[in-house]
């Protein structure tokens, strides 16, 4: 059973990595820490489970699979959307005021998805059955629990590629160490900061829509998302590529393996562990 | 009363102050001069305990104060302003000064009276404003005050700390010309009169040689030269480097 | 003197809310009455947010806190269950919580201590909703009357006992409440608070003890949520994990904001207009959260000095105009 756990166990982290990837892109870029973050999550979910029903009957397998990109879209074009409306409003502003801006998008968008998709649950399983199963070391596994570890591995890599390598990705971690020096640099801080907001809400939504085919789309879906990926960006260190992995996988396996041993408590125990961590390290593990 | 006893401080390769010796007594004027980066406010933070020395001592009437946290060394007697100011923007400047009274006489813990009530520590607030020519403005709120006059508040607040040694990290930068020998002026008769031994920052030589009982030149982490005003500035290596003449 | 009028305005106030009872029908007194509660629970959020210039997205825990200790007597000591035991009991188990966490919190910066906060009050969510043997899970626990230094109110029923007895009792605690916050935030402590508001760096170098205020500040906070949480539990009659949650937590954000942190009534008016207008707005559509989001969000940024807020520089404005010859 341990193999099962084990990967469940990569599951869960896989999907709260790419979640707590975006955030953490938005937080060091530009310091801001969206609370709307899982209402993100929520709206690629939704986008996708909707779509693949749509389709369902009509496409092959693969454009069904190629649909959850649809959230990741839709979760961008509105992260675009906030950035230019509300974000920008909020530069010169404290904390304070950035916190309670985003706390109102999360209110807002939580209706608007009611508004679109309404209050029923949206079931997608359709990528999920047709992918089957494998056999693992003597167990058998969903391939497509699978499937979403490969599909993070290649976000996690093409994003740490893109930051490291791509003069766009260096120019954004320019800004997350120095905001100020970056602006003396002639860096267009407007046009780069919503670039690393819609690639943070696109992670975000690329997320939810992975899930949906294990996990129907339902109204506040995106909270307990939100919530882990706080844990993460908190244990792992704000603004740290590493900090989001290690925390991730940390968050993952404590629940993956707490589920299996005693369910009421594998959350306050995420907790509790996040706390020694904090007391112990308060930057968090690979913070700066 | 202030001893600094191979005092060394690096940040990477840069040698911000390597192997500085010094010593101030009581009642003392001291300026450091030095060109920028020469190490002078470095020097500072590491005498009132914002930073923490690489190597050395720092003694303090014979305290060793070198790893000591800002908050004993305050208790201890030791003051500073700000070269750039730091002031608490949504409090009057009354408040400003009051604040630092409070903290000093210990009342934040156990004053359970509105402020307004405790009038002695209020009245002497308000004298330190006099002192500086401020007490008309002890209702406003910093972001209404001109730039030499949040200056002088910064140089009030650490005043009222009642320090036996204050340092101050520029006081007359930002000030307009004609209104430094004033801003002096106020500061150093109050100053005189308690008896407080000040290290002084400053760049402009008038204010160094006006009011110093001693100068010390500081170039590149090291001490040049010290003595008293008239003497430093008659010293060659002083004149080439920080005045960049040559003879 | 200056003060005096004021006093004159809050006695005078005070006077009035005696006699609100009379004036309006049980609904809305029950609204009221919420609106009350929030206050207390505005006014000592306040000193950490207004004051402190720390912004806590988990303060509903202190308010669970409260009000489960409500709960959990009336479930496991009925024999204790009484106000003058509850009301200190309530205070009680929200210092103890409030230093555990606090202690937690205040050694962060602004945006760790944000998350860390919020994170602090969803374990206790998660702790209140899965725990359900103790404390009854999602279902919640419910809130019978109490009894008052031996008075039993058997056979009166819940509105009866909110527009009687109960009502002066936390009006007085309200004036009770606000008479201390407004000593806290005159004192030199306040003083020291709001020096560590505008500049800590300062602050630590004029000898304050930064860490150990800002505990403080978290401390007396939380103590006043937790007994504004209490005292609702009574009104409400049942109380439920999600008071935990850091979306309520939000809420009491949204209600200080709302009235305006800047001054002590502040909260206390926003918390009373939060009320109404979350009640209205629940009542009118079923996209309410779209109403106070989109509120919000507005209010952000057109007044970010609140309701109070805007309305003191409305004053300070017209005052100004009528006042001639006062230099800019």
């Amino acid at each position: 059973m341990w193999v099962i756990y084990t990967l469940n166990g990569l599951y869960f982290a896989a999907l709260l990595f790419l979640t707590s990837l975006g955030l953490n892109i938005i937080l060091g870029v530009m310091g801001i820490l969206n609370l709307a973050h899982g209402s993100l999550y929520a709206i690629g979910a939704f986008m996708a489970a909707w779509t693949i029903i749509q389709i369902v009957a009509k496409a092959p397998p693969f454009v069904l699979y190629l649909s959850l990109l649809s959230g990741l879209v839709l979760a961008g074009i509105v992260g675009f959307l906030m950035e230019k409306s509300l974000i920008r409003a909020m530069y010169k502003r404290t904390l304070e005021y950035q916190l309670l801006l985003t706390f109102g998008a999360l209110l807002l968008l939580e209706d608007v998805i009611k508004m679109i998709w309404g209050g029923q649950a949206y079931y997608a399983s359709a990528p999920f059955e047709l992918m089957g199963n494998v056999d693992i070391l003597g167990h058998v596994y969903p391939t497509y629990f699978l499937f979403v570890m490969l599909i993070t591995l290649l976000a996690g890599l093409f994003v740490w590629f893109f930051m490291g390598r791509t003069k766009l990705g260096i120019m954004l971690r320019a800004i997350s160490l120095d905001r100020e020096m970056a602006t003396g640099l002639g860096l267009d801080i407007g046009r780069l900061s919503t670039f690393a907001f819609v690639l943070g809400s696109g992670l975000a939504g690329l997320a939810g829509a992975l899930v949906v085919p294990t996990t129907p789309a339902l109204l506040g879906i995106g909270m307990e998302p939100l919530i882990l990926a706080f844990i993460v960006v908190v244990v792992g260190g704000l603004g740290s590529l590493k900090g989001a992995l290690v925390g991730a996988l940390l968050v993952g396996f404590t629940r993956s393996f707490g589920i299996a041993i005693i369910p009421e408590i594998e959350l306050p125990l995420l907790f509790m562990i996040a706390g020694i961590i904090l007391v112990v390290k308060p930057q968090g593990l690979f913070g700066r | 009363m202030l001893t600094i006893d191979n005092l060394k401080k690096h940040f990477g390769f840069v040698r911000a102050v390597d192997n500085v010796n010094m010593d101030i007594r009581e009642g003392e004027i001291v300026s450091i001069i030095g060109t920028n980066g020469a190490g002078k406010t470095t020097l500072v933070n590491l005498i009132s305990g914002y930073i923490k020395p690489d190597s050395g001592r720092i003694l303090f009437f014979d305290k060793d104060i070198t790893y000591a946290s800002p908050y004993i060394r305050i208790k201890l007697g030791v003051g500073r302003s700000f070269q750039l100011i730091q002031l608490f923007g949504n409090i009057t400047v009354l408040d400003n000064v009051r604040t630092a009274l409070f903290s000093k006489y210990g009342m934040i813990r156990r004053g359970l009276l509105p402020a307004d009530r405790y009038s002695s520590v209020t009245d002497e607030a308000i004298k330190i404003l006099d002192n500086f020519n401020m007490s008309d403005k002890k209702d406003l709120t910093p972001t209404g005050l001109s730039e030499g006059d949040l200056k002088i508040l910064d140089i009030a607040v650490a005043f009222a700390l009642k320090s036996k040694l204050l340092l101050l990290d520029e006081p007359t930068s930002g000030v307009a010309t004609n209104d430094k020998f004033k801003v002096m002026d106020s500061i150093v008769s109050a100053i005189k009169k308690e008896g407080i031994s000040t290290l002084i920052i400053e760049h402009d030589m008038d204010i160094v040689s006006g009011y110093s009982d001693r100068v010390i030149v500081m170039h590149e982490g090291k001490i040049m030269a010290e003595g008293k005003p008239n003497e430093v500035m008659e010293n060659k290596e002083v004149k080439a480097t920080v005045f960049g003449i040559v003879s | 003197m200056v003060k005096n009028p004021r006093w004159v305005a809050y006695v005078l106030i005070f006077i009035i809310l005696l006699f609100i009872p009379r004036l309006l029908s049980i609904y809305h007194l029950m609204l009221f009455e919420y609106g009350l509660t929030f206050a207390i629970v505005g006014l000592g959020f306040n000193l950490l947010l207004g004051y402190t210039g720390l912004l806590s997205f988990g303060h509903g825990a202190y308010f669970a806190v409260g009000a489960y200790t409500v709960g959990m007597i009336a479930k496991y000591f009925p024999g204790a269950y009484s106000l003058e035991i509850l009301i200190p009991a309530a205070l009680l188990f929200s210092l103890i919580i409030s230093i555990i966490f606090g202690f937690l919190c205040v050694r962060h910066t602004k945006i760790f201590f944000s998350i860390l906060a919020l994170s602090l009050s969803m374990l206790l969510y998660a702790l209140l909703f899965k725990l359900y043997h103790l404390t009854g899970g999602s279902d919640g626990l419910r809130v019978p009357l109490p009894t008052l230094l031996g008075i039993s109110f058997k056979g009166i029923r819940r509105p009866e006992f909110l527009s009687g007895t109960y009502y002066y009792f936390l009006l007085v605690l309200f004036a009770i409440s606000c008479v201390i916050m407004r000593g806290i935030v005159s004192s030199p402590f306040g003083k020291a608070l709001q020096a560590i508001r505008d500049n800590e760096v300062r602050a630590e170098l004029i000898g304050i003890r930064v860490r150990r205020y800002r505990l403080y500040a978290f401390i007396i906070s939380g103590m006043f949520v937790g007994l504004g949480g209490a005292l609702w539990s009574f009104v409400n009659g049942h109380v439920t994990a999600d008071l935990s949650h850091w979306v309520f937590s939000g809420e009491i954000v949204y209600m200080t904001l709302l009235g305006g942190f800047g001054i002590l009534e502040g909260p206390i008016i926003g918390a009373i207009l939060f009320t109404y207008l979350k009640l209205y707005a629940m009542g009118n559509t079923q996209y309410w959260m779209f109403v106070i989001g989109a509120t919000l969000i507005v209010l952000v940024l057109l007044l970010p000095n609140g309701v109070a807020g805007a309305i003191a520089s409305l004053l300070a404005k017209i005052k100004r105009k009528t006042v001639k010859g006062t230099p800019c």
